[in-house]
């Protein structure tokens, strides 16, 4: 029999060691390999590049007259006139960086919030969890219109403002499923082993247990996006937006007000309201894919069918 | 024992696919031979492919598994068409306790009624047929037949385990699979278990094949054994012979490492781990944690020979023995 | 650190822990009194250094809560824990934080006490920089020379590692590693090796006895008995939250006197077939501890059970079969 030796007497080959995985980001990789966030992030890459660079690209000034109220689309005005003959076109992608602006800022404001209310509940638990889901519950119940209505009558309307309400009422969900993570990463052992040996809660939470949540927050951050650009172009379109910028909720509203519709004017309506619909689809099928493979509790794999395949022998001798 | 093959696996292979081209070969041409009412041990450590093997008779591998060799029940071949020929089969004539069967409950629903639905799937029994076939089932496994009704929080971990057991019986199969059937309970839970699984081995005539990673459990519970490493056989026999006379370095130092009561010896361990199955192997899997090693060890894969009645090695050390010897 | 170098690095007396059960609505609203999870009722031992004490037991006797008690990790509800002489029931957790650094614990499931995002440095490293101790370069230095303590050697092929990289047996020395880094005095080791194959055991095993003669004191919970008689000096075998018998670990293996430790040893498998005990199979599963039993609380399932058993409760005592003076057991029969 052979004693025990006391060093763990291993290969000295490197290769003897499991593969070492390429430290892959997450959100990165599904971006890379799952088609429906690959389409979704070029699609919102491309939005964000031309509103970055809209001043430099529109073919007009935003504010300059060039042709009748509600002039048909033509060579020299791709989306026609709007109701104050100022050219589509333009309109639209000055539209975009507002429109953008706000969904993103909104997003980020809800992240933050969201993030940190549902980390703090998620891993103190108790009384804290308690009093927070407490006050999440309250704000999910807020109608978000009467809301906006209220603050743009008292408060203004102003960017400022419209990105803080969308912000402030649209944190909660992302606040639940962080927390729900959270919940469980905090019992992982090696959370259990660093609170063991003295680190602090600050500690913990930035070094172990954030990390781990990161993803996942990430990909509900995409998800606000969409939400956030979503209520803005409702808060504009029923006339609260900021009235020195256009945004393409802006826009739909100056058409509807206007009645571009019932002299046919279509380009007035349609292009802001498909700019909408594709930024939003693209948010959301990115989004969505990322919380799929990053949310384990969406999980479903192991429920597909499953069926071996068979091999014949000889073939494989032959190899 | 009634003699007569129940089960046999014949020179099984499995593969499975890992994405960016490789491939894990984790079971190599495993062999065996079961007979009606035997009780038959499966030993490995993680890694050497015996749950993927009882997987493979079940036919419950994964889409990127691929398989080879034939498993034959009462002479047909289970595996010959895939799906097809393996699902009529299972849990009818080959059932399967699975490793933390326990926990596998479905948490919503009665334990009678989980009890009953293979009898309901393969039409063994319905209704209040099926019911009163779960109450005998339950009473058999030690659970008083009232708790049918109960969920499986209900239970305590022993009690789950017994009726796991009493699921995988409902249809009466021929052969039972249990893979670590007692690993996470207690020993007193454990010594009751083996016990259960022991009775109903021979009350209906079943042929069970125990895969565990606990030699003294094997040594408990069944007549023969095979030892399983780097997804191969290496060796085979009662188990009485594998432990007083080991043909393969592995058995013996597995043995060596096994603490025993009242033995103050020095316990071994084997240094290194099992090779990467990702790759071709050269020679004897064993070869680079081997105390006994030498010149073929590293160029020749040793076949499973017979060394004695009912006994099968794979080393070569058995080979320059009788060479010494003649 | 100041050490009384003659006493007990541990002494517990007395020990209690309990968890209250929640209620749910309908119990709070019809005021159902709390019901308490008796894990730990009176437990006392006392731990030397270069001593190894294993507490076996099966699950729900209180073992692991009693030394996460000792730990304080858990707040016991009475009973008193002198470590080195100081009293660390009363301490509040500032307090307590420079004495943590001398008692450090090692989880039973290596696959999960790693955090997969840090390295094996990291790891290692991380108990140093949370208690502020040695510049960068002098981590690094400690940090190598805990994972060559551990067996894992040469250190610097291992620092880069990820856990998913290392096997069951290096991430339970990487574990041990980051535990050896403060230099502790006690160790507790939870199930240290159940999770591990049998082949690597013996190795982990051979590093804590090990450690053991360096000095350390280590406290092992374990279920395996056979595991417990080999390498512990003192087994103190636990039911339903109190020590039944407690002795030199061959003395109990060999002459086991409580009832529970005879049957339990009866049952443990051997690895030779030719070796047949006659098992004592205990009918039905150890009580829920919400539920002790009146008296001795193993009366229920003991064969040698008496009337007079249902309303004694026993203590600790010699019994006559005893070899050793140290061999105690709580039974009236023995």
């Amino acid at each position: 029999m052979t004693t025990a030796p006391a060093a763990e007497l291993l290969t000295r080959d490197p290769s003897d060691f499991e593969e070492p995985r390429r430290r892959r980001h997450a959100v990165w990789s599904v971006i890379r390999t799952q088609p429906q966030a690959t389409i979704g992030a070029i699609v919102l890459l491309a939005f964000v590049v031309v509103a970055a660079l809209a001043p430099y690209i529109a073919p007009y000034d935003e504010r300059a007259k060039v042709g009748d109220v509600f002039e048909a689309p033509s060579s020299e005005h791709w989306l026609g006139l709007d109701d104050a003959g100022v050219d589509m076109l333009t309109l639209m992608l000055h539209g975009a960086r507002v429109s953008l602006i706000v969904g993103f800022a909104a997003a980020l404001v809800s992240m933050l919030i969201g993030g940190t209310i549902g980390l703090v509940a998620g891993y103190f638990g108790g009384k804290t969890d308690v009093a927070l889901m407490r006050l999440t519950d309250y704000f999910i119940v807020i109608p978000d219109i009467p809301l906006m209505l209220v603050v743009a009558a008292i408060w203004g309307r102003s960017l400022t403002n419209i990105i803080l309400i969308i912000g402030l009422i649209y944190w909660t969900t992302t606040a639940r499923v962080i927390r729900a993570q959270v919940k469980s990463v905090r019992e992982r052992v090696y959370v259990k082993r660093a609170r063991a040996l003295g680190a602090g809660h600050l500690r913990v939470l930035f070094k172990h247990v954030l990390p781990q949540v990161a993803p996942l927050l990430v990909a509900i951050t995409v998800l606000s996006i969409a939400v956030a650009i979503f209520a803005e172009t409702a808060i504009a379109f029923l006339g609260l937006g900021d009235p020195t910028l256009i945004s393409w909720g802006r826009l739909i509203e100056n058409a509807f007000s206007r009645s571009a519709i019932s002299v046919d004017a279509w380009w007035a309506v349609v292009p802001p309201g498909l700019a909408v619909v594709a930024v939003v689809l693209a948010c959301t099928m990115l989004g969505r894919a990322l919380e799929d493979s990053l949310n384990p509790r969406l999980r479903v794999g192991h429920l597909s069918v499953r069926h071996f395949r068979l091999r014949n022998l000889r073939t494989e001798e032959a190899r | 024992m009634s003699g007569e093959r129940v089960l046999e696996i014949e020179d099984l292979h499995v593969w499975f696919e890992l994405g960016d081209g490789r491939e894990l070969h984790a079971v190599r041409g495993v062999s065996l031979a079961l007979e009606g009412g035997e009780r038959f041990g499966l030993v490995g450590e993680s890694g050497s492919g015996k749950t993927t093997t009882i997987l493979a008779v079940m036919g419950l591998l994964p889409p990127n598994a691929s398989v080879a060799g034939r498993v034959l029940l009462d002479g047909q071949d289970l595996l010959a068409r895939g799906e097809r020929s393996a699902r009529p089969h299972r849990w009818s004539d080959v059932a399967m306790v699975f490793q933390g069967a326990m926990n596998a409950f479905n948490p919503v629903q009665r334990i009678g009624d989980q009890i009953a639905e293979p009898m309901e799937l393969h039409e063994v029994a319905e209704g209040k047929e099926a019911r009163r076939r779960v109450a005998e089932l339950l009473e058999r496994v030690g659970i008083p037949a009232a708790r049918a009704s109960r969920y499986p929080h209900e239970f305590s971990g022993g009690m789950r385990q017994r009726a796991a057991l009493a699921m995988a019986l409902a249809c009466n199969p021929k052969v039972l699979l249990a893979d670590e059937p007692t690993t996470a309970l207690d020993v007193m839970v454990q010594a009751q278990i083996l016990e259960l699984l022991t009775s109903l081995a021979n009350d209906f005539g079943l042929a069970v094949v125990l895969v565990t990673h606990d030699l003294p459990v094997v040594a408990h519970v069944c007549s023969r054994a095979a030892v399983m490493y780097a997804g191969e056989i290496v060796e085979t026999g009662p188990v009485e012979a594998l432990y007083h006379e080991p043909r393969h370095p592995y058995t013996r130092l597995l043995y060596a490492a096994t603490p025993e009561l009242h033995a103050d010896g020095d316990l071994a361990s084997i240094p290194g781990a099992p090779p990467r199955l990702d790759r071709p192997l050269a020679g004897c899997p064993f070869q680079p944690r081997c105390d006994r090693a030498f010149a073929p060890c590293t160029e020749e894969h040793p076949p499973l020979l017979g060394v004695g009645p009912g006994r099968e090695a794979a080393c070569h050390l058995n080979t320059a023995v009788r060479e010494v010897q003649a | 650190m100041t050490t009384n170098g003659s006493g007990p690095l541990l002494e517990v007396e007395g020990l209690v822990t309990r968890y209250p059960v929640p209620r749910g609505i309908v119990g709070t609203l019809a005021r159902r009194p709390r019901e308490r999870v008796h894990a730990v009722e009176g437990v006392s031992f006392r731990l030397r250094r270069g001593e190894m004490l294993a507490l076996v037991g099966e699950s729900g006797c209180g073992k692991t809560t009693t030394a996460q008690s000792v730990l304080r990790l858990v707040d016991p509800d009475e009973g008193a824990i002198r470590f080195d002489g100081t009293d660390i029931m009363s301490l509040s957790h500032r307090k307590l934080r420079p004495l943590r650094r001398r008692m450090q614990l090692i989880y039973q499931d290596p696959y999960e006490s790693l955090d997969p995002r840090f390295r094996v440095r990291a790891t290692v490293e991380e108990p140093l920089l949370v208690h502020g101790i040695g510049s960068k370069a002098e981590r690094r230095q400690e940090a190598e020379r805990a994972l060559e303590l551990a067996g894992l050697s040469p250190a610097a092929l291992y620092l880069g590692r990820y856990p998913h990289e290392l096997s069951g047996g290096q991430r339970q020395r990487v574990a041990i590693a980051a535990s050896l880094v403060l230099h502790p005095d006690l160790l507790v080791a939870d199930e240290p090796v159940s999770m591990l194959d049998v082949s690597v055991r013996a190795g982990i095993l051979a590093l804590l006895d090990d450690l053991r003669a360096r000095g350390l004191a280590i406290l092992m919970i374990t279920h395996d008995l056979s595991t417990a008689a080999r390498y512990a000096d003192r087994i103190a075998v636990m039911y339903l939250g109190r020590i039944v018998e407690e002795g030199p670990a061959r003395e109990v293996v060999d002459n086991p006197q409580h009832p529970y430790t005879r049957a339990l040893l009866s049952v443990v498998p051997r690895p030779d077939p030719r070796d047949r005990v006659a098992p004592e199979i205990l009918r039905g599963e150890t009580p829920n501890p919400v539920d002790v039993p009146e008296g001795c609380r193993f009366h229920p399932r003991c064969p040698l059970a008496i009337p007079e058993c249902r309303e004694v409760d026993p203590e600790l005592r010699r019994p006559a079969a005893a070899r050793s003076e140290r061999h105690t057991a709580a039974c009236i029969r023995v």
